[in-house]
């Protein structure tokens, strides 16, 4: 109890927020993204968790930064995925505070709400529209409002087209444009995905296992375009593949047990005693 | 590509008979062997109707993936707002002669007209309703189930559900609207005597133009984006959701139009088949609408317009040649075409022609 206090505390003066205006400006903010002046794009303080009584995330604290490729690993029920839903808007956190950027409470947004303020999602499994072409599944994911009114009329302008054909280009399926999804390869499935994202434009994106089940060129393939995304946008993916994590990440969290256990890069956490305890050592 | 060619050979037998049934039951003497019967326009006005009501759930259980086994209900809602303006429309006509009170009403001892016939004597008033009360009921009902995030079996067993209330609730006689006997015994529609040839060729056309337009309607809205981002909803919704769009609205609004579509065919068909009970609600109707659709292919819209018509011609021919065998067929073509034609007659149909000229499968990997 104490601890979950002096946390948020700490965590609060750490980040120094303005305090929240009315939610009458909340689509406004949405609308003009993260003010991550502070060099800071996701603050996840003193979250925590429980279902049922077992607590999926215990007081996590996470701190990511502006164009930062961060990986996540962790055993099983360390909370990985867990994570992924609360800042997504999927899950709701008992207690503790979601910020995106200075501005943006995730905790007061729904799942729809927090896509379009920036955050893009890649589940563990490809879900792609597989019975739309790569390009309509591009060209579903575009950024922009979507309400059905609009969607009716709407044709796709020049400057969309080409916006798709470029991520096209970035995920190397321009030459699969008009095959229907289904018909992809698990890899270029993933990737689909990660241009899915990517048209998005969001400032942040969330990967899950992006290299599960992939053949090592594939694998090779996704370490350089995720690579190539950092910079440009903050990346956060959670890996269970060591080997992949070492050839991208800069910094390595491990979470155990719904908190933070180390962090720091890949040689570091691997040479923490207590990680190889709970997940290398194995 | 095949859509478009199946639904353009659709829309040249619907215009091929727009012109030839009007000729040969107006032109060609009634002696001649060419000579087409006024039932005969009737039962394929009849068709035509339910085609179009099969399109309305195939836009949203074919491409929305909301299997609704409710939609007679919009269906029988649109043909009783027509139906009330048919009764007013009865006058002194009736057994009764009362001028305002339709006969059952007299029947019933009622004095004055309940407030919610007022207007119905305007065709105009009835016309706005007819539109109004089914997308009002969708829009309310959607509005809960869909924000609730209720689909698959149990969305089906809701509507399934609002349909046999609305049933119970048409057969009492208190409720003002003809008990288990409902509307029947029409004379005229906007003057013109109903059982006229030529208005008949009239209703007919205005039924072929509806079935038309709704197709070419539904056609593009699912060639539109929103239609693209429909399917994307039926094949990974919350995919869908966390691309950024509210599910719940492209959902309510599909379900929206498809209940006005069914309330417009549930009209056309009061005035010509002549009358409208409660027993239009049953579920078994609704079922009976979602077999079509599954028979015909879904997700083509043209697919359903077949299936509906080769049911229902099934169903005249075996109702009057072997009436007790006509559940019994139905009930075993919802189970073997599922079985054995999966995506319906059309996909059969096209799938069998593509094996003609292209012998080597689509889906072999490029690489």
């Amino acid at each position: 109890m104490i601890r979950a206090v002096m946390g948020r505390f700490s965590g609060r003066s750490h980040s120094a927020r303005p305090p929240r205006v009315g939610a009458l400006l909340e689509a406004d903010r949405i609308e003009a993204g993260p003010d991550s002046s502070r060099g800071i794009i996701l603050y996840l303080e003193d979250i925590t968790v429980s279902f049922d009584g077992f607590r999926a995330l215990n007081a996590l604290t996470l701190y990511i930064e502006v164009g930062e490729l961060r990986c996540i690993i962790g055993p099983n029920g360390a909370g990985k995925t867990t994570m992924m839903d609360v800042i997504t808007g999927k899950t709701r956190p008992d207690t503790g505070s979601a910020w995106f950027g200075q501005t943006i409470d995730l905790l007061a947004l729904n799942e729809p709400e927090i896509a379009q303020a920036g955050i893009g999602r890649k589940f563990q499994k490809p879900t792609v529209f597989e019975h739309h072409t790569v390009f309509e599944n591009l060209e579903l994911a575009m950024a922009g409002a979507k309400t059905v009114w609009k969607w009716l009329y709407a044709r796709t302008t020049p400057a969309e087209l080409e916006h798709i054909e470029q991520v096209l280009e970035t995920v190397r399926l321009t030459e699969r444009r008009d095959a229907r999804a289904g018909a992809l390869s698990h890899g270029q499935k993933q990737w689909l995905e990660i241009g899915m994202l990517l048209i998005q434009e969001p400032q942040l994106l969330l990967v899950d296992e992006p290299v599960a089940g992939m053949t090592p060129q594939e694998v090779e393939r996704t370490a350089e375009l995720l690579t190539s995304l950092a910079g440009r946008h903050s990346v956060i993916v959670v890996e269970h593949d060591m080997e992949f994590v070492r050839s991208i990440a800069r910094r390595v969290t491990v979470l155990h047990e719904g908190g933070v256990l180390a962090e720091g890069s890949i040689d570091e956490v691997q040479a923490n005693t207590r990680v190889r305890e709970v997940y290398l050592g194995v | 590509m095949q859509a478009d060619r199946g639904g353009r050979i659709f829309l040249v037998v619907l215009l091929a008979t727009a012109v030839l049934a009007p000729v040969f039951n107006l032109l060609v003497p009634e002696a001649s062997a060419l000579h087409l019967s006024g039932y005969t326009v009737t039962l394929l006005a009849k068709y035509m109707t339910y085609a179009m009501l099969a399109i309305a759930v195939d836009l949203i259980w074919g491409y929305c993936g909301i299997l609704s086994l409710g939609h007679g209900a919009f269906f029988a809602l649109g043909g009783y707002a027509m139906g009330m303006y048919l009764m007013r429309q009865i006058g002194t006509r009736g057994v009764y002669g009362d001028p305002v009170l339709p006969d059952f009403m007299v029947f019933l001892n009622w004095k004055e007209l309940p407030w919610f016939w007022y207007g119905f004597n305007h065709f105009a008033f009835a016309a706005l309703m007819i539109v109004l009360v089914p997308g009002l009921l969708a829009l309310v009902f959607g509005f809960l189930a869909f924000r609730s995030r209720v689909s698959g079996v149990y969305l089906s067993i809701i509507t399934q559900a609002l349909t046999y209330a609305l049933m119970l609730a048409f057969f009492r006689n208190d409720m003002g609207f003809g008990g288990n006997n409902g509307f029947t015994d029409f004379k005229d529609i906007l003057g013109f005597g109903l059982q006229a040839p030529r208005t008949r060729t009239v209703l007919f056309l205005c039924t072929v133009v509806a079935l038309g337009g709704s197709y070419l309607l539904c056609r593009y809205i699912v060639a539109s984006r929103a239609g693209r981002v429909i399917a994307a909803v039926r094949d990974a919704e919350s995919r869908a959701r966390f691309i950024g769009y509210r599910v719940e609205s492209y959902k309510l609004w599909v379900f929206v139009f498809s209940a006005i579509l069914a309330g417009i065919a549930g009209a056309l068909y009061v005035p010509q088949i002549g009358i409208i009970n409660p027993g239009e609600f049953s579920p078994a109707n609704s079922i009976e609408i979602v077999i079509w659709v599954a028979i015909g292919g879904r997700g083509t819209l043209y697919g359903a317009v077949v299936g509906a018509v080769l049911v229902n011609y099934a169903k005249t021919y075996f109702t009057a040649a072997l009436p007790s065998a006509w559940l019994y067929a139905l009930g075993a073509l919802f189970v073997l075409v599922p079985l054995f034609l999966p995506r319906g007659v059309v996909g059969a149909v096209h799938q069998l022609s593509s094996k003609q000229v292209r012998p080597t499968p689509r889906q072999v990997p490029q690489e």
